[in-house]
């Protein structure tokens, strides 16, 4: 069971407190006028928090697994594919 | 641990000795301990992966009306607490600490962090929903819920300085609700059903059924906790911090 474990608990504590740094620097960020780049501040620390998350809570970074790593590539591949189409159909409808 | 190549060969000879041949909890089909605990990984994160397309469809639908009614989410958005909707992020990232606390002491037999970790994640996920709900109370008395009922009249947009005055079209506002309570119901639901996993992880805990050789309920439980964790962590911002520097 090692290989599973390999994450030690003061990882676990560094994560945690990255976390909720992640939620205080969000929030702050929110209060900046950073014109239309607040959402994608906003996106930015939510994407850093999730991959923590995944890597080292949900152990994906010392996964002996490749197959799983493929999984979550796949994932976000179609998640884009789903917002991306989406974006191109709604975002150019004024266009005609 | 035994051959698994021996048992597919032998058979009948084999499953004389089975019960003492190995630990009681490899499954039949699986040739060895590792194999079982990787399939069932593996499965948590295919399912994982059909919830991201689950709640992908939802943060499509957002994007496309935050990007139309831009002016009315953000005012509507700013009806919302955010210092609760933080209070719940902090709580859901502790409890997320206290999941993999389980999941370790479970790999290490420590019994006590075990059973203390699952109590803590509960507690903290009751905690959550206790937030929620007098948030949701709010949303009622405030007559934001979608419905007949629905009241968003002579609410401002916010806009920068200087700009002139203009006030939210009430039923786009509500389409900003409508999207809130689906999203943080539909995740609230999956909370709900973590809180029923782990009371049940926490009775099989307790009967000492988690052991360093065999504790795939708690891994993978706790795979489930942190994608909803993670769910949080994206609608914490987008429902929550619209616009708030106005």
């Amino acid at each position: 069971m090692s290989e599973h474990s390999s994450s030690s608990l003061s990882t676990y504590v560094v994560i945690w407190l990255a976390l909720l740094a992640g939620t205080v620097l969000t929030v702050f960020a929110a209060h900046i006028n950073l014109g239309p780049f607040n959402a994608a501040v906003a996106l930015t620390i939510a994407t850093v928090k999730a991959l923590l998350v995944v890597l080292f809570f949900m152990h994906l970074r010392g996964a002996s697994e490749k197959l799983l790593k493929l999984v979550v590539i796949s994932t976000v591949f179609f998640l884009f594919i789903l917002l991306a189409l989406a974006m191109a159909d709604y975002g150019t409808r004024t266009w005609s | 641990m035994h051959d698994s190549s021996t048992t597919a060969v032998q058979g009948n000879v084999q499953s004389e000795v089975h019960g003492a041949a190995h630990n009681p909890a490899l499954l039949h089909h699986f040739a060895t301990e590792e194999q079982q605990r990787d399939s069932a990984s593996f499965g948590m994160w295919i399912f994982l992966s059909t919830e991201v397309m689950f709640f992908g469809g939802l943060f499509c639908a957002y994007l496309i009306y935050r990007l139309k009614y831009f002016g009315e989410f953000a005012a509507a958005s700013q009806t919302l607490n955010w210092q609760l909707g933080m209070t719940n992020t902090a709580v859901l990232i502790c409890s997320s600490l206290t999941v993999v606390l389980a999941v370790w002491a479970a790999q290490h037999s420590k019994r006590a962090l075990l059973l203390g970790s699952l109590v803590l994640t509960l507690i903290l996920g009751f905690a959550f929903l206790g937030i929620k709900a007098v948030e949701y109370a709010e949303k009622f008395e405030k007559h934001h819920v979608p419905g007949p009922s629905f009241q968003f009249d002579h609410v401002k947009i916010p806009t920068a300085p200087g700009q002139p005055e203009q006030f939210a079209n009430p039923s786009h506002a509500q389409i900003y609700f409508a999207l809130y309570f689906i999203m943080t119901g539909l995740h609230a639901l999956h909370m709900i059903i973590g809180i029923g996993i782990f009371v049940w992880l926490l009775f099989i805990a307790w009967k000492g059924r988690l052991t360093p050789e065999y504790n795939t309920p708690m891994e993978i439980g706790g795979l489930y906790w942190h994608f909803v964790d993670i769910v949080w962590i994206y609608l914490f911002p987008l429902l929550y911090l619209i616009d708030l520097r106005k």
